[in-house]
């Protein structure tokens, strides 16, 4: 089932826009170029934050901020690993990206830690980003409970990757 | 302005945690290879990402998106009582959520901003509505259908089956969504006590 996903989806999809009369190939190669565009924009980020997430894993800061969060950790049942990811994810989404890709290239992707780190990613959002650019452009100024709110659902959005990705499956 | 102070800190961080070790020398190292491995990184996402961006593309000139908005009206009515009333401030709303389901994240957020703004029209000053928290949320607590950047990350470093996350990535995303709209709910209500 799971393999006929992405290759049924993209014939789904163009076959719709034929069938709406849609210069499909076109809207292909304008929205590949975009995407590379977008690709190309956070790059020199990517560089910078994985530089620097390096130098922190050589360092050993990491292993020691694991320690330091992994209590916490364990009442939440978050691993430990993925707290660099929790604490950067509402801040920065390709600094969240960085850290994520570098989870799950230490540990692998299949593993538990590698399928947290990405269910996390794909689960939240850059939240205080979010909050700036929508409130900013409408001239809000009193957020009211608008952070604190949204700070609840990437907490549970955490503790629940976490336990989605432990349920459905087993660490071989 | 915070990602220096971040960007920084990691370094600092770094530093302190070599020199208590004695083992200065293994940060230039790792900050070239982690130089290195970001381009890597670019290299194999940028195939993945072009080929969806291009797909993403095709939803979008389709009019799948408004379709799915028409879909959403009935619940979008409910969620936000006033703006739902109006029929600008519905439409901007629907299709940003169309298109954060979709994954279309560039379509997503000027819609978004239009929804905000409008609703500060139905309801003046500096301060957010409640309906106004509650987009937020929305927004914030992303509702994803396909995860492609994820999906794509987990590819390009050799998962065996990089789509295998979606049902977690559901799950998760629906309980998040659901928690920071209770919350909201609650906080609105206690505010107003």
């Amino acid at each position: 089932m799971l393999d006929l996903l992405v290759p049924g989806l993209m014939i789904l999809i163009a076959v719709i826009g034929l069938a709406k009369k849609q210069d499909v190939y076109s809207a292909l190669l304008e929205g590949g170029l975009e995407g590379l565009k977008l690709l190309l924009s956070i790059a020199p980020a990517l560089v910078m934050l994985l530089s620097a997430v390096h130098m922190l894993r050589a360092s050993g800061a990491i292993e020691l901020l694991t320690r330091f969060f992994s209590p916490v950790c364990k009442l939440l049942g978050i691993p430990p690993e993925t707290m660099p990811l929790v604490l950067l994810r509402p801040f920065s989404g390709s600094a969240a990206l960085a850290v994520g890709a570098d989870l799950m290239s230490t540990y692998g992707p299949d593993s538990l830690i590698g399928r947290t780190a990405a269910v996390m990613l794909g689960s939240t959002e850059t939240t205080f980003y979010t909050i700036s650019v929508y409130f900013g452009a409408a001239g809000i100024r009193k957020t009211r409970y608008a952070i604190p709110a949204a700070l609840i659902a990437d907490l549970s959005g955490f503790v629940m990757a976490s336990l989605t990705a432990r349920l459905l499956f087993t660490p071989l | 302005m915070v990602m220096g102070f971040v960007w920084v800190g990691m370094l600092v961080l770094s530093v302190i945690a070599c020199l208590a070790k004695q083992n200065l020398g293994v940060l230039t190292p790792a900050a070239l290879e982690g130089a290195a491995s970001a381009v890597t990184l670019c290299l194999s996402l940028a195939g993945p990402l072009c080929l969806w961006s291009g797909l993403a593309r095709v939803m979008e000139r389709a009019g799948l998106t408004e379709k799915l908005g028409r879909k959403m009206r009935p619940l979008f009515c409910r969620l936000f009582p006033q703006a739902g009333r109006d029929e600008l401030a519905l439409g901007y709303l629907t299709a940003n959520v169309s298109a954060n389901l979709l994954g279309l994240g560039n379509a997503a957020t000027p819609m978004g901003i239009a929804a905000v703004k409008r609703m500060g029209q139905l309801s003046p000053g500096p301060e957010a509505s409640d309906e106004m928290c509650r987009l937020i949320v929305m927004n914030t607590a992303s509702i994803q259908l396909l995860p492609t950047t994820v999906a794509a990350l987990r590819a390009s470093l050799g998962a065996a089956s990089p789509f295998d996350i979606l049902p977690a990535v559901w799950i998760t995303s629906v309980v998040s969504v659901t928690a920071g709209l209770l919350a909201a709910a609650l906080f609105g209500r206690a505010r107003r006590a």
